[in-house]
Order: C-alpha cells, then sequence, then structure tokens
C-alpha cells in the first residue's frame, strides 16, 4: 500500500509566530472586561433573591463563583475561536502537524491554577457553610449555629402537603408559614412517610424532609414579603401540586394572626398528637421539642 | 481469504431459524415467565391471571422474570456448552459460527458480531429513552398538568431516566470497546468471550423488563428509586429492580471481561505507554463498573426484600433507615456518571490526534487524568446529599473532593486542547462532535461547581438547574462522543460509509437544538423549577415552551440520524475505504469490515498510534501476511 498510504504526509515548515503570547493577551484582555461586567450585571440577578439573610449570602456566593469561572470560559473562548481559525487545515491535502508531545511548564502552570481555583472555591464554599449553614438542612445535630435566641417552626412534611408546627405558639399546627419579619428561624423539618423536601425558595432554604429524621436549618427572615414553598424530592403521585405561599410579616401582624389562628383552628385536634393506632401517623418519628418536655 | 476457508456451508434462511437464537430465546422467556408467575401465585395461594396487574403479589412478578430471564438464555443456547461439557460430550460450536445474518441474532462469541449487537440493541432503548423524553417535554408545554395522568408522567420521567442511566452505561463500551479492545490490543477475541455475548443478551433482558413496566402501573419514584416510595409503590416498582439489578450484572460482567483482556491479552510490545488512550479510558471505566454495580445489586436486593419480604432496611419505622439506601444507591451512582463519561473523555483525545495531526499531547497526564477521575469518583457522593439531614459534618470535606475532581478532568481538557495547538485540524464530522465536547463538557462541569459548593447547591439541589447540568455532561459529554465514534468507526465496522451531508446536518441541528434545549432550563432552575414536576409557575411558561419546541427539534435531528444509519447502511451500501482518515491507529491498518479472526498474525508494536509528524508509521501496522482488504 506504498502509493496509496495516507500516513506518508507532509509536515508544514516552521511557523515563526508566537500563537501562545497572541492567546495569553486576548484572554487576560477578555477577561479583565467580562468578569467585572459578570460581577456586576449577571449576580445580583442570580437567586434566590433577597427575603433572608441566606438568600443574600447565595446570591453573594454565586456572584462570586460566576465572576471566577468566568475567566476560564474565557480562557476556553479565546482558545479556540483562535486556534480553530489558525490551526485549520488550509488543503485537501492531509498535513501533519509539528509533532509536539509534552511541555511539563505547561502541565505545571496548569495543575497549579486548577489547583489554586479548586481549593479557593472550597475554601470559600466552607467559610460559607459554617456562618450560619447556608439555608441548607443540617441533619438534627447542626455544626453551624448562629448565635442568638431563634424561633423555633416545625415543618412536617406528608403526602402531598406541609404542615407548620409553631411550639412557642401552644403548639398551634397550620397549613400555611407565616415567619415573623427580622427574626432569626430555627426550621426543624420532618416527614411521615416519603422522604420529601422543604424548599422555601426566596428564603434560600432546602431541607430534605426523612421519615424519623429531625432536620434542622436555620434562616434570617428580612423585611415583610411573600414567598414559595415547594417539595423537591420526588415523592409520589401528587409531588407536583405539594407547593404553596409562605409570608413573612412584622412582629405585629404575626402576633394577631397567632391569635387568630389559635381561634381558626382550635377546633382541629393536631394529627401529631394522635398515636398511631388511633388513625394517626403511620411512622413514629421525632416530634421537635417533644411537647411533654416542653410542658415540664 | 481465510474467512472462505473457516465459514460453513449455510442452511437456508427458515432453516437458521430453527435451533438456539432470538426468536427461541423470546419463546422460552415467555414460558419460564409464566413458569415463575404461576409458581409464585402457588406459593402464595392467590388466585392466578394470565395477565393481570390487579392480582399480582410482589413475589409473582419477581419470580416471572427470573424465570423469564433463565427462558430467555436457555433459549438463546447459553446452558449449551456448560450441560454439554458435565455430561462429557464435546460442545456445540454453534456459537463460534463465522458467517450468516442469524449470527446477529443469535449467541455469538465473535467480539465484532457482539459489538455489533450492542449498537443496535443499545441503539433500540436509546431510542425508547427518547421517546419518552419527547412525551416529558410535550406535557411540560403547559404550567398544568395536561397530556398525562399524573402517574403516568411520573413513570415517563423515571423509564426516561432509567432507560438512559442503564442502557447508557454500556453505551460506549458495549459497542465500541467490544468491538475495538481486541483490536487495538491486537488480539483476537475477549478474553472472556462468552461471558461477553452474556453481558450484551442480560442487558436486552433487562431493556424488555423496564419497558414492560407499563403493564404494572409503572413506577413514581424516578431513577433514583428513593424509599420509601420505592416500598409503597405499585408492582411496576419491581421492573425497576429487577431492571437495574440485571443492568448492574451486565455491568460488572463486562467490566471484568474488559479489565481481563487489557491486562492479559495485549500483543508483544503493546507497553502501557503505548496503549491507545481509548483503551484507557475503557479500563478506567470498567474499574468503575465492576466496584460499582455490585453495590447498586445489593441495594436493590434489599429494596426487593423490603418489597417482598417484609424487611425493614429502609423503613424508619422498623429501625431501618432511608439514608441507607441513599448512601449506597449513591455510592454506586457517582461512579455511574463517569462510567458514562469517562468513555468520552477518551474518545475525544482518541479522536482529537487523527483530525489535528499531531500526536495525542501529554499522554501520561491523559491516563493521570482518566484514572485521577476514576479515583476521586469515589470519595464525592455525599454532595448528593448536602441538604438531605444526614449527618452534615462532612459536608466541607465531599465540598473540596467534588470540586478537586475537576483537577483531572482539567487534565483531559488540557492535553485535548494542547493536541489541537498548531495542528493541521480537519473538521470532519467526528472531530465536529469532539470539539462540541469541548464546548458541552465545559458548560456542564462548570455547572457543576454549583452544585458542589454547599451554598449554592441548596437552591440548585433538586431543580431543573441540576438536570440540565447532568444533561450537559452525559448527553453532551456522552452521547456527543457516541455519535463521533459511530461517525468514526461504523463504516469501519459495517464495511459501509455514512452519507456525509446527512451527517453534517444532523451534527449542527444536534448541536444547536441541544443547547437551546438544555441551556434555557439552568435559568428555570435557577427561578425555581422543581425537577420531575409537570406543574410549575406561570412565569416559567415561555423558557419551557422554547425547551419544548427545542427538543422537539433536537428529535427530529435523531431522526435525520436514523435516516442516514438505516439508508447509508441498509440500501446505499457504499463501501467505505480502508483508512478514510489516515489514521495510524491499528484498526484502520485493517479491512473493512474487520475480517473474522482480525490478524493473520498477531502485530508486534513498536509505537504508541499517534506518531503523526514524526515520519513514517512503524512496521507493526501491516503485520505480515495480513490480508489485502475490500480497498
Amino acid at each position: 500500500m506504498a502509493a496509496a498510504d495516507p500516513n506518508a504526509a507532509r509536515t508544514p515548515p516552521h511557523d515563526p509566530t508566537n500563537h501562545g503570547q497572541r492567546v495569553v493577551v486576548a484572554w487576560i484582555l477578555l477577561s479583565a472586561i467580562a468578569t467585572p461586567l459578570v460581577a456586576i450585571f449577571v449576580g445580583h440577578l442570580i437567586p434566590p433573591g433577597n427575603a433572608s439573610v441566606q438568600g443574600t449570602e447565595q446570591v453573594f456566593d454565586n456572584t462570586w463563583m460566576l465572576s471566577v469561572i468566568t475567566p476560564i470560559v474565557c480562557l476556553l473562548v479565546v482558545f479556540f475561536v483562535y486556534g480553530l481559525l489558525s490551526f485549520r487545515a488550509t488543503s485537501d491535502a492531509i498535513v501533519d502537524g509539528p509533532p509536539l508531545r509534552n511541555d511539563s511548564r505547561i502541565q505545571i502552570l496548569w495543575i497549579i491554577g486548577t489547583g489554586v481555583i479548586v481549593l479557593f472555591l472550597a475554601g470559600f464554599g466552607t467559610y460559607e457553610l459554617l456562618q450560619n449553614g447556608a439555608g441548607g438542612g443540617q441533619g438534627p445535630n447542626p455544626i453551624a449555629v448562629p448565635a442568638g435566641p431563634k424561633f423555633q417552626v416545625q415543618v412536617i412534611a406528608q403526602q402531598w402537603q406541609f404542615t407548620y408546627r409553631y411550639p412557642s405558639l401552644g403548639n398551634l399546627e397550620s397549613n400555611q408559614l407565616v415567619l415573623p419579619a427580622n427574626t432569626y428561624v430555627e426550621l426543624h423539618v420532618t416527614s411521615l412517610d416519603a422522604v420529601h423536601s422543604f424548599w422555601a425558595y426566596e428564603l434560600g432554604v432546602k431541607a430534605d424532609a426523612n421519615p424519623g429524621v429531625d432536620n434542622v436549618a436555620f434562616v434570617k427572615t428580612k423585611g415583610p414579603t411573600t414567598f414559595h414553598v415547594r417539595c423537591a424530592e420526588l415523592c409520589g403521585l401528587w409531588h407536583p401540586y405539594m407547593f404553596n405561599n409562605g409570608l413573612i410579616v412584622s412582629h405585629a401582624q404575626f402576633t394577631a394572626w397567632a391569635a387568630g389562628a389559635k381561634k381558626l383552628y382550635a377546633s382541629i385536634k393536631p394529627f401529631m398528637d394522635r398515636p398511631a393506632a388511633n388513625g394517626g401517623a403511620p411512622y413514629a418519628h421525632i416530634y421537635f421539642p417533644a411537647p411533654d418536655r416542653r410542658a415540664g | 481469504m481465510t474467512e472462505a476457508v473457516i465459514a460453513s456451508p449455510r442452511a437456508p434462511w427458515w432453516r437458521q431459524l430453527i435451533g438456539f437464537n432470538l426468536l427461541t430465546g423470546i419463546v422460552l422467556g415467555v414460558g419460564g415467565w409464566y413458569v415463575g408467575w404461576f409458581g409464585a401465585h402457588a406459593i402464595s395461594g392467590s388466585s392466578l391471571g394470565w395477565f393481570s396487574s390487579t392480582d399480582y403479589n410482589e413475589l409473582s412478578v419477581y419470580l416471572a422474570y427470573i424465570g423469564g430471564v433463565v427462558g430467555f438464555l436457555i433459549g438463546l443456547g447459553f446452558f449449551n456448552y456448560p450441560i454439554a461439557r458435565l455430561r462429557g460430550y464435546p460442545p456445540s460450536l454453534r456459537e463460534k459460527e463465522t458467517g450468516g445474518w442469524i449470527r446477529y441474532f443469535s449467541l455469538c462469541t465473535d467480539h465484532k458480531v457482539v459489538g455489533i449487537q450492542y449498537l443496535w440493541g443499545i441503539g433500540l432503548f436509546f431510542f425508547i429513552g427518547g421517546l419518552n423524553a419527547m412525551l416529558i417535554r410535550t406535557e411540560q408545554l403547559s404550567p398544568h398538568s395536561q397530556s398525562f395522568p399524573m402517574g403516568t408522567y411520573l413513570t415517563l420521567v423515571g423509564m426516561h431516566g432509567t432507560m438512559m442511566m442503564g442502557m447508557m452505561t454500556s453505551g460506549i463500551l458495549g459497542p465500541f470497546a467490544n468491538y475495538l479492545v481486541p483490536i487495538m490490543i491486537g488480539a483476537r477475541r475477549m478474553a472472556f468471550p462468552r461471558i461477553e455475548a452474556l453481558t450484551f443478551w442480560i442487558l436486552m433482558a433487562a431493556g424488555a423488563i423496564l419497558t414492560t413496566t407499563i403493564f404494572f402501573g409503572g413506577f413514581p419514584t424516578g431513577w433514583t428509586g428513593y424509599p420509601p416510595l420505592q416500598t409503597q409503590a405499585n408492582a411496576g416498582m419491581d421492573n425497576y429492580i429487577l431492571f437495574f439489578a440485571l443492568v448492574g450484572i451486565s455491568m460488572t460482567l463486562l467490566g471484568l471481561n474488559m479489565i481481563a483482556t487489557v491486562l492479559t491479552m495485549r500483543a508483544p510490545g503493546l507497553t502501557w505507554t503505548r496503549l491507545p488512550i481509548f483503551v484507557w479510558g475503557v479500563l478506567s471505566t470498567a474499574v468503575l463498573m465492576v466496584l460499582a454495580a455490585p453495590v447498586l445489586i445489593a441495594v436493590l436486593s434489599m429494596g426487593a426484600l423490603d418489597r417482598t419480604a417484609q424487611t425493614t432496611f429502609f423503613n424508619a419505622a422498623g429501625g431501618g433507615s432511608n439514608y441507607l439506601y441513599e448512601n449506597l444507591f449513591w455510592v454506586f451512582g457517582h461512579p455511574e456518571v463517569y462510567i458514562l463519561a469517562l468513555p468520552g473523555f477518551a474518545i475525544v483525545l482518541e479522536l482529537l490526534p487523527v483530525f489535528a495531526r499531531k500526536p495525542l499531547w501529554g499522554y501520561r497526564l491523559a491516563v493521570a487524568g482518566l484514572l485521577g477521575v476514576s479515583l476521586l469518583s469515589w470519595f464525592v457522593w455525599q454532595h448528593h446529599l448536602f441538604v438531605s439531614g444526614i449527618n452534615g459534618d462532612l459536608r466541607p470535606f465531599y465540598m473540596l473532593s467534588t470540586e478537586l475532581i475537576s483537577i483531572p478532568t482539567g487534565f483531559t481538557f488540557l492535553c485535548g486542547m494542547m493536541t489541537l495547538w498548531r495542528g493541521q485540524i480537519r473538521f470532519t464530522v467526528p472531530m465536529l462532535f469532539c470539539l462540541a465536547w469541548f464546548f458541552n463538557f465545559l458548560i456542564g462541569g462548570l455547572s457543576g461547581v454549583f452544585l458542589s459548593d454547599v451554598p449554592s447547591d441548596v437552591t440548585t439541589h433538586g431543580s431543573f438547574f441540576s438536570m440540565a447540568h447532568f444533561h450537559y455532561t452525559i448527553m453532551g459529554g456522552l452521547v456527543f462522543t457516541f455519535f463521533a465514534a459511530i461517525y468514526y468507526w461504523l463504516p469501519k465496522m459495517t464495511g459501509w460509509e455514512l452519507n456525509e451531508r446527512l451527517a453534517k446536518i444532523h451534527f449542527w441541528t444536534m448541536f444547536v437544538f441541544f443547547n437551546s434545549t438544555f441551556a434555557p432550563l439552568f435559568a428555570a432552575g435557577f427561578l425555581g423549577q422543581s425537577r420531575r414536576a409537570p406543574v410549575y409557575t406561570g412565569n416559567l411558561k415561555f423558557l419551557n415552551d422554547w425547551v419544548s419546541v427545542s427538543a422537539f427539534l433536537l428529535g427530529i435531528s435523531m431522526l435525520i440520524f436514523l435516516f442516514n444509519l438505516v439508508w447509508s447502511v441498509g440500501f446505499v451500501k457504499k463501501p467505505a475505504a480502508m483508512n478514510r482518515w489516515a489514521s495510524r491507529s491499528i484498526e484502520f491498518q485493517l479491512p473493512s469490515p474487520v475480517p473474522v479472526h482480525n490478524f493473520d498474525r498477531i502485530p508486534v508494536f513498536s509505537s504508541d498510534p499517534y506518531g503523526y509528524g514524526e515520519g513514517p508509521p512503524p512496521t507493526w501496522v501491516v503485520p505480515a501476511g495480513a490480508p489485502a482488504g475490500r480497498e
């Protein structure tokens, strides 16, 4: 196959252009322009928003990460736009490129570069997480506990609704989450049946609801507003309909709501108090804080 | 030609149907199904139904399908060899048949036949999974539930996810590694040819089992199958469990076979630093398969026991915990996604040197990248459980380990990019798919950074953001390279060219509509759309309509490919040149299609296949006495 051997390809003459310098310069210029633009104009569009301190922190966190990855995107964009235009084969004849097999300087630079970015991101995320748990469910023994007094609410998920129990309001149970403004809230999320996930979108809170587990999340509300609550873990047939609106209201309004709600729900015996044998919850589970302990 | 000497005289087509083949397999499979079905009803003392989902018990579904699989394998002839040997008779050589179309519908131990069987078999189920996706997007056209009953919708979502995750694990290793690894390492077969065939037929049985879940009411859990919902669900859930367990068995055996083949059957001179990078990718994937799939089989067995024998592994009321399932599932599940991604890395690195006409840059770094991803993928699984309420102390560790995995992934990027550097790039169709991989995987990888970081994961977890992320990595990473491999190697495998114009139309429509489908889903997730829910807030309607229309166009793009495949291979049949890409890889020095025994003499390797621009190709590429080929 001597004549037809396509591997007997020509090698092009040496190309003296310093392509590397061009790419690096273009990359630095593009990054210097794009990164501040992304940080300023895109960052604040990123959810979940400003309904809570945790939400604001997540927006900040997302903005930071977006700013860190912008130069990476710029590098690849510059590389591919430049590379694919400059290094394309210009004829149908098969021409081999220069046999460059390695350059340990580039490898070391790349490893250091990616390593530094990764360690920075991990360190940054850990710092943000350990402040107050960033609104995520931390399980029964949270490690990131914000200081100060907290308003406790238990979130009880079942197929297919959320019930909210307020221990400090005489174990009032309601089907709408109403929270006082500018207050640190301690959410205790649990489930009566399948795995659900309590997602209060604008608050930046997500915590899975597991049967028999008390999943704790912290969130500090800001001013009065409404927010969406939905289930974020597939929990069966009507999972998509497991959503509701929540409210953040001023302290005065909250007191008024609590008094009214007590009256409104007075006739409804909370189902959590009934033993399973009498048609109550089918699974034994955590009830936080336990009513008997509170009574004592 | 050696083929002609070995091939036996062939019977007429109808005579070939009699004996051990797919037809017999299906007949005995259905028979075995009913044996199990009636047996289980007899055990449980319940009344019988020929095929009714109202009169089932869990046990009967399991025994029916186990009986069905055993019958299917008997019908295919998997028991002939061991039984003949046990009884002291010489084994039948039917499975070593070297010619005839019936080979493709029977147990055949030729690795090239199995590779092509895999391609069509997986293609069939990929098509079914794709149809599910189209139906899902039809439902998503409106913010209300409109097209399907809710249970049907959840089954569609579950079947799409499970089909894709289960079947496409073997998407590259099944067709391409089975076909190419023995050739690339200079061997005539895989280490365990009968096991190789078994992995394929088990996978087909599994696919049939998952598809028939619709007769048992489907399953509501999505591909993750979390209990307690799994334990509550109706009989269709058993199909999910059986499907995934069989896929697990198939994966384990496939991986073992690959590892044994690469370790023991390399031709003389093929040292570890001369191995094609594709084989390294296969090896790193196979290690993950062998170690991860048994965990899946174990956890699903526990789920099956919870459903049938009332054990309480995952039931909090009985002292169990759904965290046990979640942890074990993701111990499998995270390596699983790299089982899907790693072969894609390897194909990109294998093809770039051919079309940039340069050696693979940083071979050792590329290998380190593949093995590094393979190793690190074991230490990241709890990032799926960041907000699950599991003990949170290890979250900083999992955040770090998840982000660390981007370092070896970056090696693949660096090696690929530096291979392009100063090259003579030819924009052939396989090359276009490889270049698209860089774009898709960049977006997929960088969006993964948001999911690996706990504070931003709180919002993105379980939303369409994570859904868009893994479609960018798996569809953008695996399926694009899957098509690169098809356009690159299929002419070699079948001996016929694919139409290039249609291929280019396929690429550009697929690339545009893939991005147009999944990029807006990042926004939908950020705006609060929850996964697996056909009901969403009205402000997301425009985004969802856009995505649905793009998804339909993406589906049409796939039909263009299907048409091209059927048209070119079925009707036009333009013979493929022996080495149409001017590749230095050994499979392109053999005729198209590759002859039955690959090589007349085992080749001797003296270099890796990437020596572009380094003078004439080494002598191993034309082993003395190699057949002349069709060219």
